[in-house]
């Protein structure tokens, strides 16, 4: 049954006390010569004896009429809603029905109760089922005797880990994440420069298992992998370990509980778990980016399942990755490396911050290998007890990376291919010249790990770094 | 088991929807071909004649039996014949 264009709808349901109280109220609207329509959200032969309630029990009207609480009141006038009052409240019936001294025996105000379509859970159905959202991406069904997380395997949907079916109410919730619109195109994904929704992030953010506050962060880390300074399709497609490594900073991250402390690289902490991993399911499956095909690592890495973690700025001695790159200490920003894996630095007896650094640039040199100058970026990870070390002494970020770029000459006759009975390394001609280890803006520093243990790490990058190759690039994460 | 679910394809919707069958093979010299009798009756009979078809044409044959029509086959089974040929062909007798 339709409401009628004009007059006054009152939505209710039995198990409210309020709605119960209101009964007389609305029998005295019925005796003044009022049209009321009466939609009861739980019982149909709710008010007792009431003839031609209607029944709502499947919510539909009460989800087009927006009903946050019952009972609610609603004036009706060519087919517009022209004025509303939740809940019981004297004054304001009076003044929507216009009918003075309406329900004086009963106390002036009471709170209604919740909506049965405002229930935990079931909004995203009944915007399904009612019209409220759409979405574009093909129906897949799967049939009745094929277990959900087998067929996703079976069409290839996975990293070798289970998903999360992406069913329309999961979407719709995790959709609920951002203020975007589903059909925003966030970027095009190669290998197949497949254009990359919004939509399409959602449904890949539910099978790696994010919740729908990550979404953002997800978004943000697409966006960054399509920038072209970070080349994707290069890095997907290359022999080398490298994959996208997420660093993220600001509020954004402590609000969704990420983790930049114990054990921040490794397993336990969903955030940093599925975050990671949504983004690679993106390539996978927007994008076709998948090994074997397009993807040619003759190893790998196991962060190619998920590396992503927080960066640790409120125990940090140095400004954070995002303000040394220009973002506001209250932006939150999502930054993409092309990281081939960790490589431990163990150093428990230095206490002065040039006997650290020495430290550090002895095992930066092995990046990919002692004797390749210029070829792949890396990351420093400075832990908190290794970070105190350069806070007592009062050394800046900068400080440090100049100490390190000093460090990291390297004279020619050191690296030249034969060199220290090592085929590999530079042509004979470097041989007089003395090469930095990193290229220009190559290394990058920042702090995160538990408050115990003299260790740092080197995220190693990809040998195609730089401008020939991968860039890490930073994007501000939108709501 | 469920009842059949409605999923949301992550895919960029390139590939059909169904899934795609194996490439049929263009011929089966140098392929081993792998005859399943799935224990009904007189199965073996016609994978007898399928046999000697395909040796007389050269083809390299191995005979395999599930223990019972009314279960799917082991898993030991699946991969002995996923592992030794390249095609399979399955006496559905009765």
């Amino acid at each position: 049954m339709e409401i009628p264009a004009d007059g006054f709808v009152v939505v209710c349901k039995r198990e409210c006390a309020t709605c119960g109280m209101v009964v007389p109220v609305l029998s005295e609207i019925v005796d003044k010569g009022k049209p009321l329509t009466i939609c009861s959200q739980d019982d149909p032969a709710f008010p007792d004896e009431w003839p031609g309630v209607v029944d709502d029990t499947a919510l539909a009207h009460s989800y087009r009429l927006a009903i946050e609480a019952v009972p609610t009141l609603i004036r009706m006038q060519n087919g517009m809603e022209t004025a509303r009052a939740v809940g019981w409240d004297r004054a304001e019936w009076q003044a929507v029905t216009g009918i003075e001294g309406l329900g004086e025996d009963l106390p002036q105000s009471r709170p209604g109760c919740g909506s049965r379509s405002v229930e935990p859970g079931l909004a995203e159905e009944l915007a399904l089922r009612y019209g409220g959202v759409r979405l574009a991406a093909r129906r897949i069904e799967t049939p009745s005797h094929e277990d959900e997380m087998e067929a996703c395997f079976a069409r290839g949907w996975t990293d070798g880990l289970p998903v999360v079916p992406p069913t329309e109410v999961r979407v719709v919730r995790m959709l609920a994440g951002t203020r975007r619109s589903s059909d925003e195109v966030v970027g095009i994904i190669p290998p197949n420069q497949a254009a990359c929704t919004v939509e399409k992030v959602a449904i890949n953010a539910v099978m790696a298992g994010c919740k729908p506050e990550y979404l953002p962060i997800v978004i943000a880390a697409v966006e960054a992998a399509c920038l072209d300074a970070f080349c994707l399709h290069g890095l997907l497609a290359t022999t080398y370990f490298s994959g996208p490594v997420i660093i993220v900073n600001g509020p954004m991250a402590r609000a969704v509980g990420m983790n930049s402390g114990v054990n921040a690289f490794g397993q336990g902490n969903r955030a940093n778990a599925t975050i990671g991993r949504a983004l690679q399911l993106v390539v996978r499956n927007v994008g076709g980016g998948r090994p074997g095909e397009i993807d040619r690592a003759t190893l790998g890495t196991p962060g190619k399942y998920t590396f992503c973690f927080a960066e640790d700025e409120t125990g940090s001695p140095w400004e954070s990755l995002a303000v040394e790159r220009g973002f506001a200490r209250g932006a939150s920003t999502v930054t993409l490396f092309a990281g081939s894996g960790v490589q431990p630095i163990f150093d428990q007896h230095s206490r002065d911050p040039e006997s650290l650094a020495r430290t550090y640039a002895a095992c930066l040199r092995t990046v990919a290998h002692p004797k390749i100058p210029m070829a792949a970026d890396a990351f420093l990870v400075v832990s908190p007890e290794h970070g105190r070390v350069f806070r007592q002494a009062g050394w800046t970020k900068a400080r440090l990376r100049e100490r390190l770029d000093e460090l990291l000459q390297i004279p020619g006759a050191d690296l030249v291919r034969g060199a220290h009975g090592m085929a590999e390394g530079v042509p004979e001609s470097l041989a007089h010249t003395t090469l930095p280890k990193f290229r220009p803006g190559g290394l990058d520093i920042v702090h995160a790990g538990g408050t115990a243990g003299m260790f740092s790490a080197i995220i190693s990058g990809w040998v195609a770094s730089g401008a020939k190759g991968s860039q890490s690039v930073i994007k501000e994460i939108r709501q | 088991m469920n009842k059949g679910m409605v999923l949301l394809d992550p895919t960029a919707e390139l590939a059909p929807a169904r899934r795609v069958r194996l490439p049929r093979p263009k011929e089966l010299a140098g392929q081993c071909v792998g005859l399943l009798d799935i224990s009904k009756a007189r199965g073996d009979v016609f994978l007898d004649e399928i046999e000697s078809r395909l040796r007389a044409d050269g083809v390299s044959v191995r005979r395999y039996q599930k223990p019972t029509f009314a279960r799917v086959a082991p898993v030991a089974l699946m991969q002995q014949i996923s592992a030794e040929c390249q095609v399979v062909i399955e006496a559905l007798a009765d």
